[in-house]
């Protein structure tokens, strides 16, 4: 029922952001295909009245106060491992072809 | 060469019997002679001994340094630190150089401990057997054409080596205990939250966790007790055991053992399965009174898993988009371009399988039959292991179903590949701390045998494997 389709890799890379060659899409069909197929067990078991989890150890909504911390790190810093920077920003590709 | 005991040689550092800068040379030279087994991907050459000298010379002006002046450490490529760059064994942070490091770090820092190198792991942490670096496979110590587990495939291997009396793991499904049992040598994974995760590449956020390698319990419960505790800059972390972590072995004599039968059951090499009954034998020989559960739901775990551990993966691994750090295609015509050609580039066969299995599970019309479903089975395992732990006090069984397999074994087939952590994810899933420490040999190859406790146990978990590693 679950057989990931090539068409599906296609718009599964395209929605994660991958750029993926044909021998790629081919392999990944393949390959997703049978852990669909493994995860699918998950489908006949009984839950009933059950809530999802999501963290374990029972904390809720931990805050901190509204102040500055110090990092310890500077901005020139942080950007030194950027590709590209103009005027102490990240500067990017432009978004419309 | 053994290396003493990290108590041992944080004291006679103190005491001026030996000099850090002794120390930390004898890691260079131990991971200059070992270069075959690609355990080590960078040497910390600079500011390690620097730091070395530094201490010796606080110590010759009387200084107290701290309970571990002078050791030596290895820590998993996944570890931001100073001085080396820090790549997650990816192409995409190959030239990455942390501008801070992980608090984990910072806190061993600053009780003396000295990081030596990094470590190779499965890139981005995502496998069980350390081949899926881009930087090549790790070797296992005791048989090269072994795989050493994984993902912290490059610190087992790094203690079994003898490379540094400690390193550091990260586990989220088994990254510790499995190579910590395929090395033979011990490797803890502490319950959610107990060590902060700060500046660790994060891989599934609501199972990751920080834990030591090391030759003995002893030594493992010393560096948790520095590394645990809160910390202001990660807010899923708890408090710590008002108690030190000591490892001191206790007595078995009425302690609870619980035997999970599904782990003894089918799927599990026979020869493995000797060995962690004969420890279970000895167990019930000093005292320890063992009690047969069963925890049905952990036939599950692993799909439970499989669908929560890639969701988020897709989600942590969006960050690494080409923009701010890391791996850039420097030919894309516009910013989606950027974003597609830099990932293809950057990351690895296994991260891009499961970040478009989590895109998968994680889509509309999908998210209910998976994520959703998944998270609720979740809650059933949860369930089942409270009831259990209100029979028992500790559980026990193997680390793993099999010793360490050939390399290049699975690397065609993830499933089977994703089986060698069948016994270790229920404890991600749950939360538990849980702990693999040699048991013996099978195959001619070590085995693990695995311990769990309840949720912030861990004080007493491993203090009674210490007690049945002091048995063996």
């Amino acid at each position: 029922m679950s057989k990931i389709s090539e068409q599906d890799i296609r718009k599964l890379a395209s929605l994660s952001k991958l750029k993926l060659s044909d021998e790629e899409v081919i392999l990944y069909q393949k390959e997703l295909s049978s852990i669909v197929t493994y995860i699918e067990q998950l489908s006949d078991t009984d839950v009933a009245g059950l809530a999802p989890t999501s963290q374990v150890t029972g904390l809720k909504n931990v805050t901190r106060a509204d102040e500055l911390i110090d990092y310890g790190v500077s901005p020139a810093e942080l950007l030194k491992n950027a590709p590209a920077t103009k005027e102490n920003q990240f500067k990017v590709k432009r978004m419309i072809a | 060469m053994n290396w003493d005991s990290i108590k041992k040689i944080a004291q006679d550092v103190s005491s001026g019997k030996v000099t850090a800068e002794e120390l930390v040379r004898r890691s260079f030279s131990i991971i200059d002679e070992t270069k075959d087994y690609n355990a080590i991907l960078s040497i910390s050459k600079h500011r390690a001994l620097e730091r070395a000298k530094d201490i010796d010379n606080r110590i010759k002006n009387g200084e107290k340094i701290g309970s571990l002046a002078g050791v030596p450490f290895i820590a998993k490529d996944n570890f931001l630190t100073f001085d080396t760059p820090t790549t997650a064994s990816s192409h995409m942070l190959e030239n990455f150089y942390a501008p801070y490091q992980a608090t984990a770090v910072e806190r061993l820092e600053a009780e003396g401990a000295i990081m030596v190198a990094k470590s190779n792991l499965d890139s981005f942490a995502h496998g069980s057997s350390t081949e899926n670096s881009a930087f090549g496979p790790t070797l296992n110590p005791i048989d090269k054409t072994k795989v050493p587990g994984g993902s912290s495939g490059g610190s087992a291997a790094s203690v079994a080596l003898k490379i540094a009396p400690f390193a550091l793991g990260t586990d989220t499904g088994g990254s510790i205990r499995l190579p910590a049992s395929f090395c033979g040598v011990v490797g803890f994974k502490p319950t959610y939250g107990l060590v902060s995760r700060y500046g660790v590449v994060a891989m599934a956020s609501s199972t990751d966790v920080i834990g030591p390698i090391t030759s003995t319990v002893e030594d493992a419960a010393l560096v948790l007790d520095v590394m645990s505790g809160k910390d202001q800059f990660d807010g899923t972390t708890i408090d710590r055991d008002t108690k030190t972590y000591d490892g001191k072995p206790m007595s078995l004599k009425g302690a609870k053992i619980g035997v999970v039968k599904e782990y003894l059951s089918s799927g599990i090499d026979k020869e493995v399965k000797k060995v962690i009954l004969d420890n279970v034998e000895k167990m019930k020989a000093q005292g320890a009174e063992i009690i047969e559960v069963s925890i049905p739901s952990i036939s599950l775990s692993l799909a439970c898993y499989y669908v929560l551990v890639p969701a988020e993966v897709s989600s942590n691994l969006s960050r690494y988009d080409g923009q701010r750090y890391g791996l850039s295609d420097a030919t894309a015509k516009n910013l989606d371009e950027s974003f597609e050609k830099s990932r293809a580039a950057g990351f690895e066969a296994e991260n891009k399988r499961r970040i478009m299995i989590g895109t998968y599970v994680l889509s509309s019309g999908y998210y209910d039959a998976y994520y959703k479903k998944a998270q609720i089975v979740r809650t059933k395992l949860i369930n089942e292991f409270e009831k259990v732990f209100k029979k028992v006090d500790f559980l026990v069984g193997p680390t793993a179903p099999m010793t360490a397999f050939a390399i290049g074994q699975n690397v065609h087939d993830q499933l089977q590949m994703y089986l060698a952590d069948i016994m270790t994810v229920s404890a991600n899933l749950v939360g538990i701390p849980s702990i693999s420490i040699p048991a013996g040999m099978a195959n001619n190859m070590p085995v693990g045998l695995q311990l769990m406790a309840p949720q912030k146990a861990d004080r007493a978990l491993l203090q009674i494997a210490a007690t049945i590693e002091e048995d063996n």
